[in-house]
């Protein structure tokens, strides 16, 4: 399962102009994500970890290189083929959660479901699923403004795996978080890669989400530093 | 579907702000209905009383008579062929005969209009009954306007000059019998109506007329030699003409309080789009297009409209139908205005302009909901998603 090649980056540069000068965030980044992987991009701020993290969501571009995404180049996709890849095949999950605040969690572990028009008792089966999941059934009914922080980001866990993408990017997602619910994320979202076989990246520089990784690629001024399975056993 | 779902409910979740856009678009609503009705309303007592006092079912002119051009008057006059005077003789049309006078009220002389008219007419709505009321004198009938201009009342006496046919010069002292009220200043301001018959003798005219004023509804056009008809259409052009006017600079009124509330949408939308950055960056990072972004605020914008004029009728309509009813009054002064204007105004509230006003503002409301959206067209996710707006 593990073999199989989800996302592959070639020679991946990322380049911010700022003012008169320029700001390389990636430098030849060359990188194999596998199916299932519980990955992490760990490094100093300004390292380049969200960066390509948006640029392997689709949600960026990459300057020069090459991205494959899900068999899809990133770099020759337009705007709404771009939008049809996360819609179809990515979760996110942010470091502020970015739950849509008038709608309450069902809705927002909903809405992903309502862009791919799927029917309704289909999506209410699919939502009643992810949010048993991450434990908040119950909270169905409740508003974002009602919710803690660790609630919140389990809803925003439950929007990003609703639809069982291949793919779920997490951008600091423990960040706000306390460590105790930071471990109750933790352990959700190992749980989720483990039963749903969907793969887990993280960009993160917390202590913490490291001790759960399988795999820490680590990235320093937009260079990858160090690639290492943490974990052997998980590539069984 | 979506888009209109997550339309509906961000403006739910808006709350007040919601209701505050709503409850100012709906003062543009009711303002353009109100205004636009009393507009209507006005111009139809206007046309109804112009043509009941003035026009009735149309008139025939004497070939040389031009309204225009006084000077036109002294030959402007003729015998009443055949088919007219039948129609005269059945009551379904009445004469005038028009010539131009002069008085001298307090030692001034002041050119007027003396217009001969059949005392038993029912044809127009002018009280020529008093007409006959004094055999001995020449009665006349004047108006509020002509009364005041003059300084003349009831039983006054007033020395009054014409030409006769042959254009000889002659005086006499007219009577004043009645002094009328009228919303229609062309029957009043510089006119003095006396008995067609005393007229046509004063000017040895005997059977002759200017102008035979039809009944109302009535179909008789034929060509008639020397004689011009003239129906409603042309009578009423000139009278229409000045309502597209004064209408074209009232509704300046009204677009001063679209362009306000407009004003307030535009605003709302800018700082909606502004506040909503990282929201339009998640939604973009869950799978939607910015097209249908764009949809989603240009229709949320557009909500604002659907539910003004929800507001607008909870308010509106039993104001509306109340102002419809009792009349809207109007100070003195309004008189000078251009036309006949009765002292209240009824406002005519027609569907058609209901739904005029309701998709004018609609559609006014989704294009100044849609310009601030266009910034939306050029914003990159990953600048969304940091709350910047490119």
């Amino acid at each position: 399962m593990l073999e199989e090649n989800l996302m592959q980056t070639e020679k991946l540069v990322k380049i911010y102009p700022m003012g008169s000068s320029q700001i390389t965030a990636l430098d030849q980044v060359s990188l194999t994500f596998h199916a299932g992987e519980f990955a992490g991009l760990v490094g100093p701020s300004g390292s380049g970890k969200t960066t390509l993290l948006n640029i392997l969501g689709s949600l960026d571009a990459p300057t020069s290189g090459s991205v494959e995404v899900l068999g899809r180049k990133i770099e020759g996709l337009s705007h709404r083929e771009a939008a049809e890849l996360r819609n179809h095949s990515i979760g996110f999950i942010f470091q502020t959660y970015n739950l849509l605040p008038v709608y309450t969690a069902y809705e927002n572990v909903e809405f992903p479901l309502l862009l791919l028009k799927l029917p309704a008792p289909q999506r209410k089966k699919m939502v009643m699923d992810a949010l048993d999941w991450v434990g908040l059934a119950d909270r169905a009914g409740s508003r974002p403004s009602q919710l803690s922080g660790g609630e919140s980001q389990r809803i925003a866990i439950a929007r990003a795996i609703v639809k069982k993408p291949e793919l779920v990017l997490a951008d600091e997602p423990t960040a706000n978080l306390d460590a105790k619910n930071s471990h109750h994320i933790m352990k959700t979202m190992v749980h989720l890669n483990e039963s749903l076989e969907t793969t887990f990246i993280f960009a993160t520089h917390d202590e913490k989400v490291m001790r759960y990784l399988k795999r820490k690629i680590s990235l320093d001024d937009g260079r990858v530093e160090k690639d290492e399975i943490i974990n052997p056993e998980a590539r069984k | 579907m979506i888009i209109a779902k997550l339309a509906f409910k961000n403006i739910y979740g808006a709350g007040l702000r919601t209701w505050l856009n709503a409850i100012a678009l709906s003062f543009s609503f009711v303002a353009i209905i109100f205004l636009q009705g009393l507009y209507n309303g006005m111009n139809d007592q206007v046309e109804k009383a112009t043509v009941e006092a003035q026009y009735a079912g149309g008139q025939y002119w004497q070939n040389d008579y031009d309204p225009y051009d006084p000077l036109t008057l002294n030959d402007a006059h003729g015998k009443i062929p055949g088919d007219l005077a039948k129609l005269v003789a059945a009551k379904k049309a009445t004469l005038i005969l028009i010539r131009q006078a002069t008085i001298y009220p307090n030692g001034r002389f002041q050119s007027v209009f003396l217009k001969g008219i059949e005392p038993q007419q029912n044809i127009l709505s002018i009280p020529t009954s008093v007409l006959t009321n004094d055999k001995e004198s020449i009665p006349a009938l004047i108006g509020s306007r002509m009364a005041k201009s003059a300084g003349l009342k009831v039983g006054d006496y007033i020395t009054i000059r014409w030409r006769d046919s042959n254009g000889t010069f002659d005086a006499n002292e007219i009577k004043i019998a009645a002094v009328m009220k009228t919303d229609v200043s062309e029957i009043d301001n510089g006119q003095f109506w006396i008995p067609i018959e005393k007229m046509r003798e004063m000017t040895a005219m005997p059977d002759e007329a200017t102008i035979i004023v039809l009944e109302k509804g009535s179909s008789f056009n034929a060509e008639v030699d020397h004689w011009q008809h003239k129906d409603l259409e042309f009578l009423l052009r000139d009278l229409r003409a000045l309502f597209l006017t004064k209408s074209i600079g009232g509704s300046i009124f009204y677009i001063v309080l679209l362009l306000l509330a407009m004003l307030a949408i535009f605003n709302t939308q800018v700082l909606s789009i502004f506040r909503r950055r990282k929201e339009m960056g998640t939604l973009m990072a869950l799978g939607m297009t910015r097209s249908k972004i764009i949809q989603l605020f240009t229709l949320e914008g557009a909500i604002h409209a659907v539910l003004a004029a929800f507001v607008a009728a909870a308010y509106g309509l039993p104001l509306l139908i109340h102002v419809a009813r009792t009349g809207y009054g109007l100070p003195e002064a309004s008189d000078s205005f251009g036309y006949a204007m009765g002292s209240r105004i009824f406002p005519t509230f027609t569907a058609g302009l209901v739904v005029a006003t309701t998709l004018l503002v609609l559609i006014v409301t989704t294009i100044v909901s849609y310009l601030p959206t266009r910034k939306i067209a050029k914003l990159e996710p990953t600048d969304a998603l940091r709350g910047k707006l490119t």
